[in-house]
């Protein structure tokens, strides 16, 4: 039951760090990482609010060990920003298109939705609706929130390549 | 819901899987997505002494051809398999399966053995492959060896796995080359992406003539195992099938199935959505099958 040492990307940064193999990949980033951007809903795979990009593709943190997480690079939701800090694309578009309310599914919404924009600029209701279906949303109905991924992809077109 | 202390394998090959789970007496378990095995051990419905991780094992993860049959490793991933050419092309069944096994952040972690080793009874990997009469390998210190899934599922999460055996690969046959076959997929489920309350798969095959060379059936959701209705393909099989011979077969579902009361439906509803849902994977599966 000794410590385990890894060694991880987060959000383009080098970790080095030792943990029991129960922990999660989940309460490693918040409560070891600090950063509490992911946020712990059900933690047991069903809500999605714990949705980080593992090497790139959409996975929820609480169904990995951190120690699983060995050599392998991840995104939270702190990663989607600008580099000074301020909101990325996406971000602005859930804000300006008044994409949440209360804001706990939030990251996991962001997070599901960049990685539908990372390989698709143009996707449709379908699709988009396909990229959200595993996170969980109690207050807004989707509605605003699809809008909003409709919202950052038209900008992420007109900015272009 | 934290996990209770366990040691961790790392492992990184399939000698030492197997070797650690020799010497687990049951007290050692593998992890592969997790999908399954991460809530049951934060609620601490699984408490093993040692968790082995085989998600390094390149030697478990890959979709082959080979002689007749097609092959696809353990720790293949969902969404890997989803997004196959080589399923797309030979495994449409498995394909449309996947489909509605979750969502695509399952999906990238949750493996086709995974799904298979947790065996829940409405879950649809396994429904699909008892279905296309696929079997799987399993590895133990003793040895390999291949069992059909007919005599796989034991019951709800318990199958003929031992506590010492890895399960290596899924093998499907391929079916005869030019064989007109169709395949379909359906189920009802309270959310799309839930595990289905009942779900239905078939898969026939006709002869050049238009005769039925191969009927298979298989429902999930609505015993304690994937069953397939064995009584209503024989009456299909030989037959030019039309809805007429399909509508006087599905009584037949109600002599193979023993569905259960839960909090998610009632047995006597199962028992209406089997048969509701067999109909129309069989009239689709006729249909992709039509020349």
């Amino acid at each position: 039951m000794s410590k385990r040492e890894i060694s991880l990307s987060i959000n383009g940064k080098a970790h080095t760090a030792a943990m029991e193999p129960r922990l999660s990949l989940l309460d490693f980033l918040r409560d070891e990482v600090g950063l509490t951007g992911t946020h712990v809903g059900c933690e047991h795979g069903v809500c999605g609010a714990c949705s980080i990009l593992f090497d790139g593709a959409p996975i929820r943190a609480c169904l990995m060990l951190a120690v699983q997480a060995d050599g392998h690079a991840i995104t939270t939701v702190e990663g989607l920003c600008n580099e000074d800090g301020s909101a990325g694309t996406l971000q602005d578009a859930f804000q300006d298109a008044h994409g949440m309310q209360c804001g706990y599914c939030t990251p996991g919404m962001l997070i599901s939705a960049q990685a539908l924009l990372a390989h698709n600029s143009d996707p449709s209701l379908a699709e988009i609706k396909d990229a959200i279906g595993g996170n969980l949303c109690r207050c807004t109905g989707y509605v605003q929130i699809i809008e909003a991924i409709q919202l950052a992809a038209r900008r992420l077109r007109e900015a272009g390549p | 819901m934290k996990a209770a202390k366990f040691d961790y394998i790392p492992a990184e090959s399939i000698d030492e899987v197997v070797a650690a789970l020799d010497r687990g007496n049951g007290e050692t378990i593998i992890i592969a997505g997790g999908q399954s095995l991460m809530p049951m051990l934060a609620m601490r419905l699984a408490t093993p002494a040692t968790v082995v991780d085989i998600n390094n094992i390149a030697q478990l993860s890959g979709i082959e051809v080979n002689e007749g049959e097609v092959v696809i490793k353990a720790c293949t991933r969902q969404a890997t398999a989803l997004a196959s050419p080589l399923v797309q092309a030979h495994l449409p069944l498995l394909a449309k399966a996947i489909g509605h096994v979750g969502h695509q952040q399952t999906r990238n972690r949750g493996t086709v053995g995974g799904s298979l080793c947790h065996a829940d009874p409405a879950s649809e990997i396994p429904l699909a492959a008892l279905a296309m009469d696929a079997h799987v390998g399993l590895r133990s210190v003793a040895g390999t060896r291949q069992l059909p899934l007919a005599d796989y599922f034991l019951g709800p999460m318990m199958t003929a796995r031992k506590d010492n055996e890895i399960l290596l690969s899924v093998h499907f046959p391929l079916g005869p080359d030019g064989a007109r076959t169709g395949t379909a997929f359906h189920e009802v489920s309270e959310r799309h992406g839930d595990f289905a309350v009942v779900a239905a798969a078939a898969h026939v095959q006709m002869d050049a003539n238009g005769h039925c060379s191969k009927a298979a059936l298989a429902i999930g959701g609505a015993d304690a195992v994937p069953r397939r209705i064995t009584g209503l393909e024989a009456r299909l099989l030989g037959t030019m099938i039309d809805r007429n011979i399909i509508a006087a077969a599905l009584p037949e579902i109600a002599n193979a199935i023993t569905p259960g009361d839960d909090q998610h439906a009632p047995s006597a509803y199962r028992r209406r959505v089997a048969s509701v849902l067999a109909e129309r994977a069989l009239l689709e599966a006729v249909a992709g099958a039509a020349p």
